[in-house]
């Protein structure tokens, strides 16, 4: 009787625990990926001359390690730690949950393996074959029932901000996996596309795009919307503007894809659409940045003592940044420059490491005390010297590869008086050389950073044990 | 219909749906409800 009803009264924390864990774990091996290829870049010998550690292989195995398994590990924690919070209710059918936890697993070692053996769809950001993405899609759909099914069985009127956005994520991420996932099976791992030509071009980048905006932004807004006030104690700086900011991304995100086909086969009018409408993007994704920092509103001393606020801030920082950059570079002139260089890459490295990377860690921190009944994390200190290790990191990478981009456009287009090309490609590649260096350098910090932070949670979850968190009693006015 | 008025039709739709949702977000009765909303985070300890 006593045990039945204390259970009903606690929070499921356990898949909260098991998928922050496991997120850190990732990222510190997605990013480990990460530093070897940016290594062969410039060591190409440390390929080893093997086809399982070529660079085409372990370039899909880096970014699906961190997007899917570093960043959906914390989306799922996030997610379920927060809609539980703010809904005052435990998870909908924990069973089922427990199963997200498992099968999204199954998932990442699916990829992990599956990858280097070279088995790929060859769509970026979309590559694990038919047998993965049907798994995907049967995880996903129960990451959906449980993620719902708590936001129905809540016991405040009002389903909070956060829950929007992650709502959102998971909604557009099923409608984009299994639109862009459509295939036709030849044999076990080995599949083709149901669409041909330029449609599977612009299928695969309203997939890739969206992938970006679903993926890489609403769910880890929804963490800002509930981390940053949270840290800051106090609430959001306008509930109004998170609404309109909620609405004005889901009515433009979806078609801002073609700006990643300029200049290719699509028809001129979808790359202007698409510029279009990356251009107005700025808007929401500058009014959720204000909205996010303006929630330190009489606070900003606090910044000075709480290096999680500052991971949580700084964040903000590089998604303003990320954000003005993006558009910028979907103006088709830009484009014609920035297109197929080191710009891309440095770009979607202020996004991913000083974005997406520095709000998952805030938020984890914020969190991995709390799950285990810490007061806090094991060392501050360590959080301090990963924040700056994390920061100075990405700097780094992402001025060497702005100096390396603009760079090699602008020698791929220098033409001489007669109307020859001034520079060989290969000219451009040994150009490039020194500011590789750089990159690898500034990666190498940024995992750096993260393996401080495994010790930094290993230690706080081993000297701590399962917190319960019992949920409130029904307020009267909530 | 041709499928090209439909789409003329979604799209300014989904502006005018664009614009009720700006206005209804700032209506001065909906701030009590919303600051409620915003507390939600903290009701919990």
């Amino acid at each position: 009787m006593q045990v039945s009803n204390t259970q009903s009264m606690t929070y499921n924390d356990g898949v909260v625990r098991q998928f922050s864990i496991m997120a850190v774990v990732w990222g510190v091996v997605g990013m480990l990926v990460g530093v070897i290829i940016a290594s062969q870049l410039v060591w190409p010998e440390l390929n080893l001359g093997l086809p399982w550690t070529s660079f085409g292989r372990l370039r899909p195995l880096h970014t699906n390690a961190v997007i899917f398994a570093f960043g959906g590990c914390t989306l799922f924690a996030t997610s379920y730690y927060v809609v539980q919070r703010t809904c005052h209710t435990a998870l909908f059918m924990p069973k089922l949950a427990s199963f997200t936890f498992w099968g999204w697993q199954a998932v990442i070692v699916a990829a992990a393996v599956s990858l280097p053996l070279g088995f790929t769809q060859g769509k970026e950001y979309a590559e694990l074959e038919w047998p993965i993405d049907l798994l995907i899609a049967v995880v996903w759909v129960a990451y959906a029932i449980v993620f719902f099914g708590t936001i129905g069985i809540r016991r405040v009127k009002h389903i909070y901000v956060a829950n929007w956005f992650f709502g959102a994520f998971i909604i557009a991420v099923a409608l984009l996996h299994i639109v862009n996932s459509a295939a036709m099976p030849a044999s076990f791992m080995k599949s083709y596309s149901a669409y041909a030509g330029v449609q599977d071009a612009m299928v695969q980048w309203w997939y890739g795009h969206n992938a970006v905006g679903f993926f890489l932004t609403a769910g880890f807004l929804g963490m800002m919307y509930y981390f940053v006030p949270k840290q800051a104690d106090r609430p959001v700086y306008s509930y109004s503007l998170s609404i309109v900011h909620f609405w004005a991304l889901i009515f433009t995100y979806m078609w801002a894809g073609p700006h990643h086909l300029h200049y290719t086969a699509l028809p001129d009018w979808t790359q202007s659409l698409g510029m279009a409408f990356s251009l107005v993007l700025l808007a929401p994704s500058w009014g959720g940045m204000i909205n996010g920092m303006m929630t330190l509103s009489g606070a900003w001393h606090k910044l000075r003592t709480d290096p999680i606020l500052r991971f949580l801030i700084v964040s903000l920082s590089f998604y303003g940044m990320s954000t003005f950059e993006g558009p910028m570079m979907a103006i088709k002139t830009v484009n014609s420059l920035s297109h197929y260089t080191d710009w891309t890459v440095g770009h979607v490295h202020s996004g991913a490491l000083g974005w997406v990377g520095l709000v998952s860690m805030g938020s984890l921190y914020y969190m991995v005390p709390r799950l285990f009944g810490q007061k806090q994390m094991h060392s501050i200190k360590a959080i301090e010297l990963h924040f700056w290790m994390a920061t100075i990191g990405i700097v780094l990478y992402i001025a060497a590869l702005w100096i390396s981009g603009v760079m090699e456009g602008l020698m791929w287009r220098a033409i001489n008086a007669d109307g020859t090309l001034t520079y060989t490609f290969v000219e451009s590649v040994k150009a490039k050389h020194p500011y590789y260096i750089i990159r690898t350098l500034g990666g190498l910090l940024y995992l750096s950073g993260m393996i401080i932070m495994l010790w930094n949670v290993l230690k706080t979850a081993s000297s701590g044990k399962a917190a319960i968190a019992t949920i409130p009693p029904v307020a009267a006015h909530a | 219909m041709d499928i090209n008025t439909l789409r003329i039709l979604a799209t300014v739709a989904s502006f005018v749906i664009f614009v009720g949702i700006i206005v209804w977000a700032w209506k001065r009765r909906k701030t009590s409800d919303f600051k409620d909303a915003a507390n939600l985070p903290f009701t919990n300890d």
